[in-house]
């Protein structure tokens, strides 16, 4: 099949998209030198969609979030572009400062976001009810009592027990699941049409963490939003996630729906991550898959393929030379390898 | 909440009583007493008493007797009719001589306070968030010279800056030929002219101090995870800071306001001494190196008193502000 | 180097070569590092640097300016002093001192008034000196019993400095015990120490150390009342240290280290001494750093109000007693030397400690 390059037509947002990036970079600037976190990164997110964002520590899903909501660290920049269209018309966001009227009036509003730790995400002097209400009152007025009343609302959404005493009840009284809840209701305390979650299951047991998911995947189905889901648990994507972008060293190495990447993994990195999970039944004596060597520090990223380093199927003199160009195995698939593609 | 007042409140007492009798005890540690203190001032004049005057003079002030019942004694009076006893140097009751001079005392450190507080947690908190600004490296470096320079140097250099290059009448708390002079505006500009050394000392190096502690403590902050929900509710960035960080940067300083009740009413005592002002300061390193006992005893007595008080204010306040100390 | 070799390097130093390289970064704290030995050095060589004894009393040359030393004549020259003339104003009756033409040569290694080489004999010899009738050679000038300031600073740093020092070895004793017991044994202990600490930090220090320095009688040997103060200083300083101690001992135990010491079948004080103590060390070390001031300012603030030391013994706070009168400090600002003395070591501790602080922080940057 020849090689279609990802869609670069800036002017294509079709009605159905919420969220698109188009070639995101952001670099830090730290006192070692620029470091490059992410590199060309485009994906994008349909109307009540759930984007599964996979990818190691350091592979740059996290900025790139940052990067949408304008939330970044004061001392990264960034380029490409950002779209969000939450009703209708398609608002650029790249570009938009971090405290500009803009962003201001949809975080919070059109955007939620669900961060990793529930323990310290919250504020500790403040009530849940009252940081719920806060937000309420920001972007919908209203009387206090309203805002009041609508946070007990979302407790009772999001399945805490007795919504009405919650309010009252401070973050540390609660359990990690009990705060994570919670900070889900904050987050759709305006009814976003966009909800980020970043990681929010990592730092929960197992149990709590598919309870958890479950409650995500009802409210997704409720109120139609879409979602990107942070992650690095591949497990968790396939539980909750419509299509899938893994990412490797600030940059998407391989897009598709959850079926194509499980079942038709493209790119030798979304292999070797699919073959380092323990499955239960597997034959027995399988030895667990590891990847060779450690993930490149972001001082020194490597030339050509930035998974050339580590890619059994490494060739020399194409990967560690020239970046690989992007392939379409089928349609809705999108690879980002020499080898996939059959070129030489 | 009501609970955690009434177990501090209760706590408070045993504290007091053993803090009164340290008081008492600090008081007559050391060797010889006011009589030996008047007998050495006596001989410096040039005059001499004889063995059987000073010990006459010792059963007079009730100095033979043992320490617990001279302590009951003087508890006693304190309590029930709230008599402190009699400056043996002054010979003027003790609760006369602090009460003249608590007025100014408190003025003095009251409006130190609010201008330390005033300055200092605005700038601490614009420093954190600017952090590596130039403001941030003016704001560190006063922090550092601030911490340095000891209060009295700072005031003898105001001092002499005052005196010798601008002209102007320093030291004392206004001119003398205003001491009994009726209050006019006139008498008002002196006592200001007089009055702006000893708060810019004060709230200098009170400043300095609250400055560090509010930029350590907002730095701390701002990294936590909930600041960065807070910009993710669309909060502006003012919003976010004063309603989240700041809060939470501030429990640690609530936990110690208390404490500015003591020091409130101490003054600052080196600069006072330096600038000659007639605060309760002076008045009690009088009483210690006259070893004027129940005068120094009463001072020790409402000094400790209003730290376990403070102590207890405190807590209440932080139990008050912090929902993690109040339901624990 | 290349960045292989320099990330091995780093990987592979030890605990120690990490926080001399992070120390290192902090230029402001190298440089007082630097400041603070060369005073302690200058202290202890106080006889052979200064010029005259502390106590040498002059009446003709009373509040004697500040004098320059020359190196430049119209050309390079050997470090010179004009002459001095004594005039006395008749209106004022004030001494006045100006300069005329004659200029004195500074001379290095003179003789002296004699002075014990740390016990082991006596010597007269001075790093420098003038030889002049009427005249002496005062760096910084003279008070008002023509003592020369100079002199009397380098014998003050050596009790002032010495104070600081010692108050915070007497700190440290009390604050590693109270400190390791209440983070060690917890419950009411803790909860008691706990109370005994913040009641102590809410008392303002000054009365607090007024109260308790003015129980020492007058009469008693000024190295008692020494030793005396300093401990006083300790009595309430050591909380700070003891908080640090609690602090690091309370986090300590919940490290997994240190629990896996403890199911490896370690004993307690092996535990404690090979494991926690190592892991606190840089911590003890940076929190006394940043209570060596605090005694200083401490002894100084005493000495000045005339409740520490008292003449004949020479500390800063004593030189600054000099300088409480208002009319002295405007005859004489030169008086204030001690004070800027005080400053610059204090403010040379902070630095240091704060240098210190953030090396000892393993995930400092």
């Amino acid at each position: 099949m020849p090689p279609i390059p990802m869609a670069n037509d800036m002017t294509n947002f079709p009605p159905e998209r919420l969220l698109d990036l188009r070639d995101l970079a952001v670099t830090f600037a730290t006192a070692e030198g620029p470091v490059r976190a992410v590199q060309g990164v485009s994906y994008h997110v349909n109307r009540g969609e759930v984007l599964g964002v996979v990818g190691e520590s350091g592979s740059g899903k996290s900025v790139t979030v940052r990067a949408i909501m304008r939330l970044l660290a004061r001392n990264a920049t960034d380029t490409g572009t950002i779209r969000f269209a939450p009703d209708g018309e398609p608002l650029t966001l790249s570009g938009q400062p971090r405290d500009s009227k803009l962003m201001r009036s949809l975080r919070g509003n059109r955007i939620g976001m669900i961060f990793q730790e529930p323990m310290t995400a919250l504020s500790p002097v403040h009530s849940i009810g009252t940081q719920i209400a806060r937000t309420v009152l920001l972007h919908r007025g209203g009387s206090k009592s309203a805002a009041r009343d609508r946070a007990a609302e979302l407790l009772a959404r999001v399945q805490l027990p007795n919504p009405g005493e919650m309010l009252d009840r401070y973050p540390h009284q609660l359990s990690g699941g009990m705060r994570q809840r919670a900070m889900i209701a904050l987050a759709l305390a305006c009814d976003p049409a966009l909800l980020i979650a970043d990681e929010p299951t990592t730092a929960l047991d197992v149990t709590t963490e598919a309870q958890i998911l479950d409650l995500l995947r009802g409210l997704q189905k409720d109120l139609g939003m879409a979602i990107v889901f942070i992650t690095h648990n591949f497990g968790v994507v396939a539980d909750i996630a419509d299509r899938v972008a893994v990412m490797y060293l600030g940059q998407v190495v391989e897009t598709g729906s959850v079926d194509d990447i499980f079942y038709a993994p493209g790119h030798p990195y979304t292999k070797a991550l699919l073959g380092s999970i323990p499955r239960l039944g597997a034959a027995k004596r399988h030895r667990l898959q590891t990847i060779q060597g450690m993930v490149p520090d972001p001082y020194h990223i490597p030339k050509g393929c930035p998974f050339h380093t580590r890619c059994d199927h490494v060739r020399p003199g194409l990967c560690d030379v020239t970046a690989p160009p992007v392939f379409s195995p089928r349609p809705g698939q999108e690879v980002r390898c020499h080898l996939t593609g059959g070129a030489a | 909440m009501l609970r955690i007042i009434l177990t501090r409140c209760l706590w408070a007492i045993p504290t007091l009583i053993v803090v009164s009798f340290i008081s008492f005890v600090i008081i007559q540690l050391p060797p010889g007493d006011y009589v030996t203190a008047y007998v050495a001032e006596l001989r410096r004049g040039g005059e001499y008493l004889t063995d059987t005057q000073v010990e006459l003079m010792r059963q007079d002030f009730g100095l033979r007797d043992p320490i617990l019942w001279q302590y009951a004694r003087w508890i006693t009076k304190i309590l029930l009719h709230g008599d402190f006893g009699q400056s043996f140097h002054y010979n003027a009751p003790v609760s006369s001589l602090i009460w003249d001079r608590l007025g100014l005392t408190l003025l003095l450190s009251t409006i130190s306070l609010v201008f330390t507080w005033g300055i200092a947690i605005p700038i601490g908190v614009y420093s954190a968030t600017r952090q590596y600004s130039v403001v941030d490296y003016v704001v560190t470096i006063f922090g550092f010279v601030g911490k340095g320079i000891p209060e009295f140097l700072l005031a003898l250099i105001l001092m002499w800056v005052g005196f010798s290059w601008l002209n102007m009448d320093v030291g004392g708390l206004m001119s003398p030929e205003f001491d009994t002079a009726p209050w006019s505006i006139a008498k008002a500009l002196n006592v200001l002219e007089h009055v702006w050394i000893p708060i810019v000392v004060l709230a200098t190096s009170g400043a300095a101090g609250l400055i560090r502690v509010m930029r350590a403590n907002m730095l701390d902050e701002l990294g936590k995870p909930y600041v960065e929900t807070a910009y993710a509710q669309g909060f502006s960035e003012r919003q976010v800071v004063w309603n989240y960080p700041v809060r939470v940067a501030l429990n640690p300083f609530i936990s110690t306001v208390g404490w500015a009740l003591p020091a409130l009413f101490s003054g600052d005592v080196i600069t006072a001494v330096v600038l000659n002002l007639p605060t309760t300061g002076p008045l009690l390193l009088q009483a210690l190196k006259m070893q004027d006992m129940y005068l120094a005893g009463g001072f020790i007595l409402i000094l400790s008193t209003f730290t376990v008080v403070g102590t207890l204010l405190s807590d209440i306040l932080l139990a008050w502000s912090d929902p993690r100390v109040r339901l624990g | 180097m290349t960045d292989t070799s320099r990330a091995e390097s780093h990987f592979t130093a030890s605990a120690r070569t990490l926080m001399w390289r992070r120390f290192r970064k902090h230029r402001l704290a190298v440089v007082s590092l630097v400041f603070l030995v060369a005073c302690y050095l200058a202290a202890l060589f106080a006889p052979f640097l200064a010029p005259y004894p502390p106590d040498k009393i002059e009446k003709l040359q009373t509040f004697v300016p500040p004098q320059m030393v020359h190196i430049w004549d119209g050309g390079p020259a050997w470090p010179f002093v004009y002459e001095l003339k004594r005039t006395r104003n008749a209106e004022t009756a004030r001494v006045t001192y100006e300069q005329t033409d004659k200029k004195i040569p500074v001379q290095f290694f003179v003789r002296g008034a004699e002075w014990s080489v740390f016990g082991l004999g006596t010597s007269d010899l001075h790093l420098f000196g003038i030889e002049a009738k009427k005249q002496k050679l005062n760096l910084l000038g003279t008070d008002s019993l023509g003592q020369d300031v100079f002199s009397r600073l380098l014998y003050g740093a050596r009790v002032t400095l010495s104070a600081g020092l010692v108050g915070v070895a007497f700190a440290f004793v009390l604050g590693l015990t109270m400190g390791a017991i209440s983070g060690y044994y917890g419950g009411r202990v803790d909860t008691a120490i706990q109370r005994l600490m913040e009641f102590i930090r809410s008392v303002p220090t000054i009365p607090l150390w007024m109260g308790l320095a003015a129980a020492l009688p007058i009469e008693w040997d000024p190295l008692f009342v020494y030793v005396l103060i300093t401990l006083i200083l300790a009595l309430i300083s050591w909380t700070s240290l003891a908080r640090v101690v609690r602090g690091r001992f309370l986090s300590l135990k919940s490290e997994d280290y240190v629990l896996a010491a403890r199911l490896s079948g370690a004993s307690q004080t092996r535990i404690i001494t090979r494991h926690m103590l190592p892991a606190m060390t840089s911590y003890i070390i940076a929190a006394m750093t940043l209570a060596v001031p605090e005694m200083i300012l401490g002894e100084t603030a005493l000495s000045f109000l005339g409740l520490g030391l008292r003449p004949p013994v020479v500390s800063w706070g004593v030189l600054l007693q000099d300088a409480q009168n208002l009319r002295s400090v405007a005859l004489a600002p030169w008086l204030l030397t001690p004070g800027l003395a005080v400053v610059l070591v204090v403010l040379a501790f902070n630095f240091l400690g704060d240098g210190l602080r953030d090396a000892a922080d393993p995930y400092g940057q």
